[in-house]
């Protein structure tokens, strides 16, 4: 034995346990053909309201349901209730992010052969969702018109993470003097070739291209 | 803000290493860290001390290496590195590229063993 410091290898990713039960998880998904989304967004761009509105267009023809999570109230899933689709709540703590093994857990008691769409909501955060992997197909990261076309240079990580790009609350994009073509251009930017599609949750203005998004992506992908 | 939970995964890894080396004393913690890995280099620094406060890896330094994202560029066909985080386009010929080969990272690289 020779003294003194040595050095060993060890190259060992610090998310190993988290990627490992994400891998599981995916493998999970694909084996009870159900799609997968997750949505990421600061606080406030509009998830719970997206969601409500696609739960419930997508459950004209498809079994949709959704994971929410929130730091503290159970608010949203008594929104997300009323589309009928089958929702459950999972509350951080104080943490600021999901973790697969949350999404695992949440997801014991049901069968996910009796779905097609599984939405997982994550805590309103740009920074911390984007080193976690939960086992989804798609990840969407939303940005509101009314929080500047300057968030994806603001937070590039969680938009380069990102597959899909949606645009929120394109109603109010007048009255904001949303500038659309610079943060088509900031969005490619950080992310190139994303696919971007324009919302409003509240008028239902490109809903269409969003659903038939999600239905071709499940159904049909183009690699 | 996630790097005190991004700390205690690398110490649990730490931990776990020198017990399966016996005991072995750990004198520092080599991390690579990617651009892209969505962990703040100097905000861990500062959760990695408060996570080992007296703990038996109070004296472990924790190294970070920093690595620079490099995308693989199709116009070169070669790994270049990009224009920065917020412009990704190789540095050589501007095409835009998402085909990211380094720059991910968040992985505990080696370990400096002390008796």
């Amino acid at each position: 034995m020779t003294s003194g410091p040595r050095i060993v290898e060890v190259r060992q990713n610090v998310l190993k346990h988290n990627d490992q039960v994400a891998r599981e998880l995916r493998e999970q998904f694909h084996a009870a053909g159900v799609f997968v989304v997750s949505l990421v967004s600061s606080p406030g761009a509009g998830k719970t309201a997206l969601l409500e509105r696609t739960l419930t267009s997508l459950g004209q023809k498809y079994r949709p349901a959704a994971l929410v999570g929130d730091l503290a109230t159970q608010n949203d899933a008594a929104r997300l209730a009323r589309s009928r689709a089958p929702v459950k709540q999972i509350n951080t703590g104080t943490l600021c992010h999901l973790e697969a093994a949350m999404v695992r857990s949440a997801l014991e008691e049901w069968n996910l052969a009796n779905l097609d769409f599984l939405f997982i909501e994550n805590v309103g955060n740009l920074v911390c969702p984007s080193s976690y992997d939960l086992g989804e197909d798609l990840r969407a990261v939303l940005l509101s018109v009314t929080e500047g076309e300057d968030k994806p240079l603001k937070y590039p990580t969680i938009f380069n993470t990102a597959d899909a790009a949606v645009i929120t609350k394109v109603d109010l994009a007048e009255a904001v003097e949303f500038n659309r073509e610079e943060a088509y251009k900031n969005i490619q930017a950080v992310r190139p070739g994303m696919r971007t599609i324009e919302v409003s949750s509240k008028s239902g203005a490109g809903f269409e291209e969003w659903i038939e998004f999600l239905v071709q992506q499940h159904y049909s992908p183009i690699l | 803000m996630h790097e005190l939970s991004i700390a205690m995964s690398i110490l649990e890894l730490a931990e776990e290493e020198a017990e399966r080396r016996g005991g072995v004393r750990v004198n520092a913690i080599h991390l690579k860290l990617g651009a892209l890995s969505g962990v703040d280099k100097e905000a861990l620094l500062s959760a990695y001390e408060l996570a080992t406060e007296q703990t038996a890896f109070a004296a472990c330094q924790l190294v970070v290496e920093q690595i620079p994202i490099v995308v693989y560029c199709s116009k070169c066909e070669a790994e270049r590195l990009i224009a920065s985080i917020q412009l990704f386009e190789c540095t050589e010929c501007g095409t835009p590229s998402h085909n990211v080969v380094r720059g991910r990272e968040l992985q505990v690289s080696a370990l400096e063993l002390g008796e």
